[in-house]
C-alpha cells in the first residue's frame, strides 16, 4: 500500500536506528503523545533498537483510555433509555464503567451499535425517526472534524432524533499538565501527528518555549517514528527545544483550515476530567448552545453520579509517562484484554493492551529483553 | 482512535450538500467524506480517519524521509573514501524555531 509500505522497510529502519546510536551521548526520555504511536513502538520493537538510556514513556493520547468514568457511567444511562439507538466506536464497548460495560448492556436489551463513523449514525438517525439516536463523540482534535460535521448535517437536515454524547479531549493542556507536574520526567515529545493534520503545530511553539523542551510533530509509522526520535533526540544533544515537522506529507503549520473553522462552529473549549489523570482547565471541547438540540446531555437529563475506581489499576501513573503497564501487580495476570481493570487495557491504543497484545506480559521485569528474544520479539 | 490511514480517491460526487467520495485502500473501498480536502482529484490519496479525510497527502513532503536516507548513504561512501568522520545532515524538515512565533 502506498504510503504505509515504504514507511515500513527494516533498511531505512536501522539506518536511522545507527543514526540514534551515533547521536545519543546520555540518557534522554522521550514521550510518544499518541496512542497510536505507543502501538508501533511495541508492535515493531522500536524500542528495543534504542541505544541504552533513550527511554520512551508512553502518553495520554488514547481517548478512550482518558474518558472519565463519569462520562462512561452517563453513557450507560442514556443507552439504557427506552426508545434510544446508542452509537459507538467499538473500542469504548468493552470500557468498565462503574457496573459492567456498554457490550454487557447490549446484552441485557439495551440497543447499542458500533459505528465505523459518526456520520453513519447521521444515516441511521434518517433511517430511523421513531427512535433517539445517540452517538457518543470522545477523540482527541483528530475526531472533532469529522464529530463536529455530523452535528452540523444533522441540524441542517433538521434530524431532531439525533443528538451526541460530547466528552472530547485536547493535547496541548495535557502536555502542559505533564510537564507542570512535580515528577515529571519527559525531555523531549513526538508530538501528535494526525491531531496536527487538524490543528497544525502553531499552537506548540509556547509549550516549546515555556518548558524549554523539543516538540516534534511525528507520524505513524516505524519509520516515521524512527526518524522522530532522531531529530528529537539531535536536538537535546544540542541544547534546543523547537518546534519541528516530521510528519510533512500530513501536516501543514496551518492544519486544515476548513476542519478549524466547523471545529469553532460547533464546539467551544470546556474544563475536562481526564480518567486516571483528574481534571484539567480547558482541555476539553463541548458543544455550543446554538446546538443545545443535539446534545444528549441536556436531553436526556442524566444526574450526578458517584463513582468508583479499581483500585489497583495504576493507569493514571501510565497516562502520565510515570509508569510502565509491567510495574502494575495486576498486569498480564488479573487484568488482561478479557477482564480489564482499567481502560488502558481496553482500548487498541492503550499503553497496557498494547504490551499484552505483542507479548511483553510474558516477559518478567528483570529479563524482559532475554525472554523477548526467545518469543520472537513480538509479531 | 486517531488511525489515519492513507487511501486513494476513486470517485466524488455530492450528498446533502457535502463533499463525499470512494477512496480505495488497498482494494477496500470505502465511502469517505470529502468535505474538508475540496482540491483533492481522482487518483490522489487523502488520509482518512472515522470515514473523513483530514488532509491530502503531500507527494513531494513524501520523499523527504527517503531524501534524508539518501543523503546518509552518500555520506556513508564519503565517510569510506575519506576514512575520516562526517557530520550527519540534519534530520529537520520543516526546522521552525519556537522564537519564530507564527508565519
Amino acid at each position: 500500500m502506498k504510503y504505509l509500505d515504504e514507511y515500513r522497510d527494516g533498511v531505512a529502519a536501522e539506518k536511522l536506528a545507527a543514526a540514534i546510536r551515533q547521536a545519543v551521548t546520555r540518557p534522554w526520555t522521550l514521550m510518544e503523545v499518541c496512542g497510536g504511536q505507543t502501538h508501533t513502538i511495541v508492535k515493531y520493537g522500536v524500542d528495543e533498537v534504542l541505544p541504552e538510556g533513550l527511554e520512551l514513556v508512553h502518553g495520554p493520547g488514547c481517548p478512550v483510555c482518558v474518558t472519565s468514568l463519569e462520562m462512561i457511567d452517563r453513557a450507560h444511562a442514556v443507552a439504557s433509555r427506552p426508545g434510544v439507538i446508542f452509537c459507538s466506536f467499538g473500542d469504548m464497548l468493552r470500557v468498565p464503567g462503574s457496573k459492567g460495560d456498554l457490550l454487557q448492556l447490549k446484552s441485557q436489551g439495551a440497543d447499542v451499535r458500533i459505528v465505523y463513523s459518526p456520520l453513519d449514525a447521521v444515516t441511521l438517525a434518517a433511517a430511523n425517526p421513531q427512535k433517539k439516536v445517540v452517538f457518543f463523540a470522545i477523540g482527541f482534535e483528530t475526531t472533532a472534524p469529522p464529530n463536529a460535521m455530523a452535528v452540523w448535517m444533522a441540524k441542517k437536515r433538521k434530524l431532531k432524533n439525533f443528538s451526541v454524547l460530547v466528552s472530547h479531549v485536547l493535547v496541548p493542556p495535557a502536555m502542559t499538565a505533564i510537564l507542570s507536574s512535580p515528577g515529571n520526567r519527559v525531555q523531549g515529545f513526538l508530538g501528535p501527528g494526525h491531531v496536527c493534520t487538524v490543528m497544525g503545530y502553531e499552537e506548540y511553539f509556547p509549550l516549546a518555549e515555556q518548558f524549554h523542551v523539543p516538540i516534534v510533530i511525528t507520524g505513524f509509522e516505524p519509520v516515521d517514528m524512527l526518524q522522530g526520535i532522531l531529530m528529537t533526540v539531535m536536538q537535546l544533544e544540542a541544547g534546543k527545544a523547537e518546534v519541528e515537522n516530521q510528519y510533512s506529507r500530513a501536516v501543514k503549520r496551518e492544519g486544515n483550515l476548513a476542519s478549524r473553522k466547523l471545529i469553532e462552529e460547533v464546539f467551544e473549549v470546556c474544563d475536562r476530567k481526564w480518567r486516571g489523570v483528574g481534571s484539567i482547565p480547558q482541555s476539553g471541547y463541548r458543544l455550543r448552545a446554538e446546538y443545545a438540540e443535539h446534545d444528549a446531555e441536556l436531553i436526556f437529563e442524566v444526574e450526578d453520579i458517584q463513582t468508583q475506581e479499581s483500585g489497583e489499576c495504576i493507569s493514571g501513573d501510565v497516562l502520565r509517562g510515570l509508569k510502565k503497564p509491567h510495574d502494575c501487580p495486576a498486569f498480564g495476570t488479573r487484568c488482561t484484554p478479557q477482564t480489564p481493570l482499567g481502560a488502558t487495557m481496553v482500548s487498541s491504543e492503550g499503553a497496557c493492551a498494547a504490551y499484552y497484545a505483542y507479548g511483553r506480559h510474558l516477559a518478567s521485569r528483570a529479563g524482559r529483553k532475554e525472554q523477548l528474544v526467545q518469543v520472537g520479539g513480538g509479531k | 482512535m486517531c488511525l489515519g490511514i492513507p487511501g486513494k480517491v476513486v470517485k466524488t460526487f455530492q450528498e446533502h450538500d457535502v463533499l463525499m467520495g470512494k477512496v480505495d485502500f488497498s482494494g477496500v473501498v470505502k465511502q469517505v467524506c470529502l468535505e474538508h480536502v475540496p482540491q483533492v482529484k481522482i487518483g490522489q490519496y487523502v488520509l482518512v480517519h472515522v470515514g473523513f479525510a483530514l488532509s491530502q497527502i503531500d507527494e513531494a513532503e513524501a520523499q523527504r524521509v527517503f531524501d534524508f536516507l539518501k543523503g546518509m548513504n552518500q555520506l556513508d561512501e564519503l565517510e569510506a573514501q575519506e576514512s575520516e568522520p562526517v557530520d550527519l545532515p540534519s534530520p529537520n524538515v520543516r526546522a521552525v524555531a519556537a522564537r519564530d512565533g507564527p508565519a
